[in-house]
């Protein structure tokens, strides 16, 4: 019964908006989240959930598939760390508010200490744990070998390492131009050009939130939501026909689920005009080109009347604009996951004439 | 074992002629062995407080060096035993499990890759929160985005090389994305556009999925490329920019600090 409940609710539709609703909540309250009862709580909780989840055989096939062991390493530590930085944050945010400065800037922690001893045997010691770990990890897991690679034969979920399953997860809803091309680019650049856009002097060299919503908002959304949680649905519940499966459903591969996606140029002329879709390409996808325009430039000036002015002023021009241009860019991938799953939306343009999808 | 001892072994001719000065438990002594020792003055004589606290760096971009060493150390002993053709590729790998008693060689290898993948996410996740980025460390900034793209692209690299179902089905679904790269891949938007007369200038025998694997599927021209750049192509670069990473940790100032 609650196990059904969570495979009804694992899919995408749900989960996103259920994984983005509480991503709202838990910065809204850092008063609460930035505390050591929450993280405990947060680790019990994982780590029951979790064992239970293992107890049930279908789970446990689908996590023990090779090369699925570091994804579960992987979360344990992106909990762990996301909230850990964001109790750090919140402490020094505290500290910042009575008029304190942040625990990395105390008097004490400004004083110098030597290398040797303080810094060469804390990484000994970080290196002596790491090698530990890995030598078990090897002595308990085997590295995954299947049958020998034969080009005739694909097998069925193809799936590319569990790294890039987030823009194989992608290609659901973009072509292989924008998935695994145009915004794995974006993604570069765009975390190359961090230092240059947040000009903010603050939270420089301490953990803090307040002082950095903005940044630190965005840069957990595109983590968390974005990237990792894209891994997960693309490994865990992802199989034959990269079809939607629960945790704990069987991955029967005579599951069909039907998918009658359609362009926004056939909703427009078919289901609106009646006209039938015309000759021109430019013409038949003049509703998608000005979507996609609109949405580029339209929104500029509201965000300019809302937020602009001092922004503009204080940024200037070039890292005013590509930071607009770098957040719609994430937000293409949600917003084209909702027209998806509300009104069945294949491509805002399609122009298979060049292979330009959108 | 006695101080006296200690002593003794400090006043050989031996230890003199390794280290220089005498064990590092006073002030001219400690600032001796970090300056003077190749490996470990990449460190400062001195740093702040802050900067040695596990809170603070979590040591995540230390043990990726770490385990990027590792990496190197166990790559090198399977490059022993590995051939990198279709012939003998699959069986060498099958060799190492079958005929090595308690070999873990192959296992800490891919394993520590996975590792490698996961602390370099989270070094950049900690660099982030900790608004380390922020001037002067830019420059810095951006080659560690470099490193984390070469850390996938080593992984992704490695991970054909085992050539077995696993391996070729994910490279191939890794390199079709290669074939849509606008204008430079065959099924990219634009490439249709790029003909002259009849000639077609972008096709599935010259576009680069066609460079990356040398073919035009994943065949054994592609498991040669993907060993090369694995094993001497991306190692090299990325040894480089760690060198360039670790020296500008140094010269903007070492560990951030609040100002």
């Amino acid at each position: 019964m609650i196990k059904e409940a969570i495979n009804y609710l694992s899919d995408p539709l749900y989960s996103f908006t259920g994984l983005m609703i509480l991503f709202y909540l838990s910065l809204k309250r850092i008063d609460i989240v930035g505390t050591k009862k929450f993280g405990i709580g947060l680790l019990v909780f994982t780590l029951v959930t979790f064992g239970w989840m293992v107890a049930d055989p279908i789970f446990f096939s689908i996590i023990s598939l090779p090369d699925n062991i570091p994804i579960i390493i992987l979360n344990a530590l992106v909990f762990w760390s996301t909230w850990f930085a964001l109790y750090k944050g919140h402490q020094n945010d505290l500290r910042i508010e009575a008029g304190g400065s942040p625990l990395e800037g105390t008097p004490e922690n400004r004083e110098k200490v030597w290398a040797w001893p303080n810094l060469v045997y804390t990484e000994l010691f970080c290196g002596i744990i790491c090698t530990v770990f890995l030598i078990v990890w090897a002595i308990f897991f085997k590295a995954p070998l299947e049958e020998p690679a034969n080009p005739t034969w694909a097998p069925n979920p193809a799936k590319a390492p569990w790294y890039f399953l987030g823009l194989q997860e992608m290609l659901v809803y973009f072509d292989p131009w924008m998935a695994g091309v145009v915004l794995p680019g974006i993604i570069i650049v765009g975390l190359i050009a961090i230092p240059f856009i947040d000009i903010n002097p603050k939270g420089n060299g301490y953990f803090t939130f307040k002082e950095r919503k903005f940044a630190i908002t965005s840069f957990l959304f595109g983590w968390l939501i974005l990237w990792v949680y894209l891994i997960q649905v693309g490994t865990f519940l992802r199989g034959p026909n990269w079809t939607f499966y629960g945790p704990f459903e069987f991955w029967d591969f005579h599951k069909v689920v039907a998918e009658n996606n359609i362009n926004l140029s056939e909703i427009f002329w078919i289901k609106l005009f009646n006209t039938g879709l015309p000759k021109n390409i430019f013409v038949r996808e003049i509703f998608g080109i000005i979507a996609t325009l609109a949405y580029l430039v339209g929104f500029i000036p509201l965000i300019n009347k809302k937020w602009g002015k001092s922004y503009l002023e204080r940024m200037g021009t070039i890292r005013y604009y590509l930071m607009i241009f770098l957040v719609l860019s994430m937000m293409s991938l949600p917003i084209k996951m909702y027209l998806r799953w509300f009104i069945n939306l294949k491509y805002i343009i399609a122009m298979p004439e060049f292979e330009f999808n959108l | 074992m006695s101080e006296g001892f200690a002593k003794k072994v400090a006043n050989t001719q031996v230890w003199k002629a390794i280290f220089r000065h005498g064990p590092p438990n006073n002030a001219r002594n400690r600032a001796a062995v970090v300056a003077g020792n190749v490996f470990l003055h990449l460190h400062p004589i001195k740093l702040k407080k802050s900067g040695v606290q596990l809170g603070y760096t979590w040591c995540m971009g230390g043990l990726t060096f770490f385990v990027f060493l590792a990496l190197t150390v166990t790559g090198v002993l399977l490059m022993f035993y590995y051939r990198p053709t279709a012939e003998y590729a699959f069986t060498d790998i099958i060799g190492l499990r079958e005929h090595v008693p308690l070999g873990i060689m192959r296992e800490l290898h891919r394993w520590g890759a996975h590792l490698m993948v996961i602390t370099v996410w989270i070094h950049m996740f900690r660099v982030f929160m900790t608004g380390s980025y922020k001037p002067p460390r830019e420059f810095n900034w951006g080659v560690g985005v470099v490193l984390l793209i070469l850390t996938m692209l080593l992984s992704f690299t490695g991970y054909l090389l085992p050539w077995d179902q696993l391996a070729i089905w994910a490279i191939t679904v890794g390199s079709n994305m290669a074939k849509a790269t606008p204008f430079a891949g065959h099924g990219g938007p634009g490439a249709a556009l790029a003909k002259i007369g009849d000639f077609v200038m972008v096709s599935d025998k010259n576009d680069v999925r066609f460079q990356l694997l040398g073919g035009r599927f994943v065949g054994e021209a592609a498991l040669l490329r993907f060993y090369i750049l694995h094993c001497v192509f991306i190692p090299l670069v990325v040894a480089v920019l760690i060198a360039v990473h670790f020296w500008r940790v140094r010269k903007d100032g070492g560990i951030s600090a609040p100002l």
